[in-house]
């Protein structure tokens, strides 16, 4: 009811936000039903022009650019948020656990964290790709498949990332630490989980939640970053990343056709940043 | 200025402000917070605001000054200094008067002054701005003011940065950089309650020789009703943000007329009897024995404390903030293993570190804390609170665990129905802190640490939380380490006193004796700085220190 | 603490603090150099199997394969290795690349210049610009003009840069026509027609890291007006543009330097992107192509250069922001 309430008084930018989102999730859960060719089946020529079959035109194998634009949406979003999802699951475990016990087990891993993060995310992914290029193997999960060379890509975004999380969820935690109601647990000695998830956790969630959303964000453009540069996903797996540069060379003739996946990405990535500086000027009260 | 000298205003009255209402936005909406408030106050007139936090104190002595801070808005009202209505006044208009005509001295100096300047350049800047004096002028001046306000070294204090003088002394300078345009009204915001109680003293004597030296005006918010009753000609009793009572000083503390002022008066009237001090044969429930503690970087912060605390016994440890009372608490549960000494409970020495202890031993040593808010989980339910501690150390679940929940509600005086299943933020700050004390009691303790439980409170909760406290002293035979800094508090539940000055244990004894002269010169010196409600009290302690000239200088001050 | 700081004051007036803490955070950054270094060495030890055999294929024989380890240096073990490659990068030398063999630094040096060429012109359009209007929406906070800000440094950052990229080229190259859509550069390019030929990417870089410069700028000096000296000086009567001069503006420069050089740090690693959209020849493009070639010892190289530029634009944003704290500038 209260959520309800506050919703009414999102403004119109939340608002785009969250019909931006919702349409995004509904393509990807349905993308077989809404698409009207498979993600890699070869329907055409090369490079056709848009027109009443292929709406958008065919690519560089004669794929229906549409369709994979549409599956796009469940690759491109599914495995950005499979890593965000495993970068706090690690970071925000490690977070809390260095708030909670402090002492050694806080400076080795801050300090490990320190280390990862003074060199540049890119590189380090761009280093760490090259080391464990094909080496992981396709996996299947039942109700979906993962290419080897995505789950390289999740892997390793998911490490590099979560030290991000790791600061984030321990500044938050640090906070919460130092009131008296999680010294009065430690007194009555209580173990690390209970203190975690009950004391700690459910008064951190408001700012994880919000942090969820600006690591989607950076992680998502992070993966399309590497899959633009041929490092990321690998064909013939439909990526947002990879389609812009497969097309790239077509926006010298003056076609937009590359730029249509990109603004994909854009307008995901915009709409969550509306909805999270949303929930953050709601949780800071006006301040800012 | 349109309205300047509407109605032509007798000299005698400085500011007039009539039927002012505040707004503050909170949540997206706009809130009352002041509701319909008139003040007045002569020239040379000192005006005490009181009232708990969220009073609108504050509030209201910005407004006079015309001015509402980021996210409030005066919505109603006119605000009358010396013939101009500051209400619909221009911003310009109300900008030269502030400073030169009307100052303000915030409750922290230390954020108040801008890092990046020396005293004197901020003590300069507003006569140069308004044009009333020059550099050079101002700068002698300043030396004269800082002399008056018995700075150390006036001459040279000035060019110091901020962070380089201590809390007193900045909040005198500040008084003084008030002062430097001679302003016909200094608005006080709580200038003294973040300052230790013999530093206050001085703080306040300072304030008021110079208030009555230039005849200024003044008002001054305080939450703290001793130091109103030195400072103020009439007070005002303000509650959420109406108008309670008003009367001259004197009036006001001989014969206060309203039930809530009544009840911030009452001077405390429980006083439990003090028990007799153990005998030598017995094993104290907690012993300190020569404990030297410190923090792992830098200095010791305990040195060689030892006391006892017996069976159903109260042990009050005052001292002012650093002088180690928390950090012995700290010791005793175990937060911080002192470098020498130990602590024995029953006898039985306790390991140093809280994780090394039995589940016997952390339950027998509870504690109480003196912000309630933070000391409950504001997301646990008050049945998950309580009910906590007889899982976990008693092994109690399902009915018997509720059934003993209920019974703990009861023995606090809460209603078990209607409390049970609310959370601490639905609670008023009395309410949480017996649900602290329900959810120690939980534990079947013996001993129970109470860190300054009720400063936190008005009076008369404060009273109440006190008198449960002994009550279930007697039933069930707990002992109780007190840490306070307020001797009110002391003189009514205390069988024993420690007094604690920079980490050692300046004296030990009986309450009585304690309170009967002479004293180790520290304990004179802290328990007379506690400001009491006479109005004269002020004025004859200096005095006295004057005639008796204590040979102990506190550093910092 | 006032009383216990007291106590204390005699005995750290030996060495001044600033120095101290600046001395400290040097001594931190050249550790955390040396970490970085070791780290980029040995993610290539990880390496399960043999470089060798990767380079040379399956079907090299195995004295082939030997003698390759022999020439490269592979037959040392790890530490030996790591130390002659850290005293080669330290007079320039930083070996051989494993796909031609060509020395590395020949690769790098022309390359390295036309990075920073780059890097440097996007700073120069990005800082200007980002501060200005990062202080001016932080004044005029809830105005129009502060929360259109909002809405397009927002809307700015959640671009890929390709996506920013194209939109330009579209623009400038395609349909304007007034700038190439491809930055070839050599060394023998004249100086104007480099900027010329340099404009978009680094329009590109400016537009990407401008919008968080600005967001950081602002939230920085909204804090600083928040603090209570600021109100102070208010209820003194102090005019608006002198409290910003006097009061605001000399605490506000340790915050905006560290936004400032933390900027740069992303800046130098947004270039590698830009580089490949616009076929700039920089030392991106060579660390793309590297990584695709599997050409390890090339990748390490670059890798370096990047981590060591990133690591260093970090600290000097440390040591100034430690330098222009007033509080630290007048120890006790």
């Amino acid at each position: 009811m209260k959520f309800l309430k506050e919703l009414a008084t999102a403004p119109p930018t939340a608002w785009f936000g969250m019909i931006v989102i919702l349409v995004y999730v509904i393509v990807a859960v349905f993308a077989d039903i809404i698409a009207p060719f498979s993600e890699t089946e070869v329907v055409g020529d090369l490079y056709l022009e848009w027109d009443q079959t292929y709406w958008l035109g065919t690519d560089q194998l004669g794929r229906d650019v549409l369709s994979r634009l549409i599956y796009g949406a469940r690759n491109t979003v599914g495995i950005a948020l499979a890593t965000t999802i495993l970068s706090f699951l690690l970071g925000g475990t490690l977070g809390l656990i260095a708030a909670t016990l402090g002492g050694w087990i806080d400076q080795i891993l801050s300090r490990i964290v320190d280390v990862i993060m003074a060199i540049p995310q890119l590189i380090f992914a761009l280093l760490l790709l090259t080391v464990f290029a094909g080496r992981a193997p396709d996996i299947n999960l039942g109700f979906t498949s993962i290419a080897g060379a995505s789950l390289t890509l999740i892997l390793v975004i998911a490490f590099l990332d979560s030290t991000r999380v790791y600061r984030l969820a321990r500044a938050v935690a640090m906070n919460i630490v130092v009131m008296d109601f999680v010294e009065a647990a430690k007194l009555r000695g209580e173990g690390l989980g209970w203190i975690i998830r009950k004391e700690l956790l459910p008064n951190s969630m408001a700012p994880l939640v919000a942090e969820f959303g600006l690591r989607f964000c950076f992680v998502f453009l992070l993966i399309a970053g590497l899959s633009f540069l041929g490092l990321g996903v690998q064909p013939p797996t439909a990526d947002w990343g990879s389609m812009v540069k497969e097309s790239a060379t077509l926006i010298s003739y003056g076609d937009i056709t590359p730029l249509i996946p990109a603004g994909a990405i854009a307008l995901l990535t915009v709409a969550v940043n509306f909805v999270v500086d949303w929930m953050l000027h709601r949780s800071s009260g006006l301040k800012d | 200025m349109t309205d300047t000298n509407a109605n032509g205003q007798s000299g005698d009255i400085l500011l007039q402000m009539r039927g002012i209402k505040i707004d503050g936005m909170a949540d997206d909406v706009w809130n009352p917070i002041i509701k319909g408030i008139d003040l007045n106050l002569h020239r040379g007139e000192v005006l005490g605001l009181i009232g708990e936090s969220g009073a609108g104190k504050s509030t209201l002595g910005l407004a006079a000054m015309g001015y509402a801070r980021d996210g409030c808005r005066i919505t109603e009202g006119s605000i009358l200094f010396d013939g101009i209505e500051l209400s619909t006044a221009s911003d310009e208009a109300k900008r030269k008067l502030r400073g030169s005509r009307i100052a303000y001295v915030a409750q922290s100096a230390a954020a108040s002054f801008n890092p990046a300047h020396k005293l004197i350049d901020q003590y300069s800047e507003t006569p140069i701005h308004h044009d009333v004096l020059d550099q050079e002028t101002a700068r002698k001046d300043a030396v004269e003011l800082y002399e008056k306000l018995r700075l150390p070294n006036p001459s040279e204090i000035g060019f110091r940065y901020p962070h380089q003088v201590s809390g007193g002394q900045l909040q005198r300078a500040m008084t003084a950089m008030a002062m430097s345009c001679r302003p016909d009204l200094i608005v006080f915001d709580e200038p003294t309650t973040a300052l230790d109680v013999t530093t206050q003293i001085e703080v306040l004597d300072a304030i008021r020789n110079i208030v009555r030296q230039f005849n200024t005006a003044a008002i001054y918010i305080t939450h703290d009703l001793a130091v109103v009753a030195q400072m103020a000609d009439r007070i005002m009793v303000l509650r959420y943000g109406e108008l309670v009572e008003e009367a001259v000083t004197e009036d006001m503390l001989s014969d206060p007329k309203e039930d809530y002022t009544k009840s911030l008066w009452a001077v405390r009237s429980f006083q439990k009897p003090q028990k007799p001090l153990a005998g030598p044969e017995e094993t104290s429930v907690i012993r300190i024995e020569n404990v030297t503690a410190g923090y792992t970087s830098g200095d010791m912060v305990l040195h060689n404390v030892a006391f006892d605390i017996h069976r159903k016994r109260t042990v009050a440890v005052v001292g002012e903030s650093g002088s180690g009372k928390s950090t012995t608490a700290r010791c005793i549960t175990g937060l911080l293993a002192p470098k020498e000494g130990r602590i024995l409970s029953n006898g039985e020495e306790l390991p140093a570190d809280y994780r090394q202890r039995s589940k016997d031993q952390l339950r027998q040593c509870q504690m109480i804390y003196q912000m309630a808010d933070t000391a409950l989980n504001p997301r646990q339910r008050i049945r998950d609170i309580i009910g906590r501690p007889l899982e976990f150390y008693l092994g109690l679940t399902g009915a018997k665990k509720r059934e003993r929940v209920r019974e703990l509600l009861s023995q606090i005086e809460l209603e078990p129905d209607e409390y049970i299943d609310r959370f601490p933020g639905e609670l008023s700050g009395g309410q949480k802190q017996r649900i602290s004390i329900a959810r120690a009691l939980a534990a079947e303790p013996e001993f129970i640490i109470c860190d300054e439980v009720t400063s936190a409170l008005d009076q008369i909760v404060a009273e109440g939380i006190l008198k449960l406290l002994f009550r279930l002293q007697e039933e069930l035979n707990l002992s109780y380490m007190f840490i306070t800094h307020d001797l009110a508090t002391v003189r009514s539940i205390a069988d024993e006193v420690v007094v604690m000055l920079q980490g050692r244990v300046v004296e030990q004894g009986p309450k009585d004796q304690m309170f009967t002269p002479p004293h180790h010169e520290y304990t004179d010196l802290l328990l007379s700085s506690v400001p009491e409600m006479d109005p004269e009290w002020l004025t004859k302690l200096l005095e006295d220190r004057e005639k008796n000239k204590p040979g102990i200088e506190l550093a910092g001050n | 603490m006032p009383k216990q700081a007291m106590y204390k004051r005699g005995d750290d007036n030996g060495m001044w603090p600033i120095l101290k803490m600046v001395t400290q955070r040097l001594a931190l950054g050249v550790v955390t150099l040396f970490v970085v270094s070791v780290l980029i060495f040995s993610s290539v030890e990880f390496l399960p199997g043999d470089i060798a055999t990767e380079i040379l294929g399956q079907a090299a024989t195995p004295e082939t394969v030997a003698q390759f380890r022999k020439d490269v240096g592979l037959d040392k073990p790890p530490v030996e290795r790591y130390f002659s490659w850290l005293a080669g990068i330290a007079q320039g030398d930083f070996g051989k690349s494993l796909a031609n063999q060509r020395p590395i630094s020949e690769l790098i040096s022309s390359r390295l210049w036309n990075t920073l060429f780059l890097a440097s012109m996007a700073a120069l359009i990005a800082v200007p610009l980002a501060v200005l209007f990062g202080v001016l929406a932080a004044l005029y906070r809830g105005s129009f003009l502060d929360r259109s800000i909002n809405v397009m440094t927002l809307t700015t950052i959640s671009f890929p840069e390709f996506f920013v990229a194209y939109i330009l080229i579209m623009i400038f190259a395609v349909n304007l026509g007034v700038f190439p859509s491809i930055s070839n550069i050599g060394p023998e390019t004249p100086f104007w027609d480099r900027v010329y030929r340099s404009v978009l990417p680094s329009l590109t870089l400016t537009l990407v890291v401008m919008a968080h410069m600005m967001r950081m700028t602002r939230a920085a000096i909204i804090n600083l007006l928040a603090s209570p000296y600021i109100e102070m000086a208010r209820l003194k009567g102090i005019t608006r543009s002198q409290i910003i001069i006097k009061h605001a503006l000399p605490n506000a420069l340790a915050p905006i330097i560290n936004v400032i050089a933390l900027n740069m740090a992303f800046l130098v690693v947004g270039v590698v992107l830009v580089e490949v959209v616009f076929v700039y020849p920089g030392l991106g493009q060579l660390l793309v192509d590297s990584v695709a070639k599997r050409d390890i010892t090339v990748v390490q190289a670059s890798s370096l250069i990047f981590a060591g530029t990133y690591v260093l634009l970090n600290l000097l944003a440390d040591v100034l922001s430690i330098l222009t704290n007033p509080r630290l500038l007048h120890p006790r």
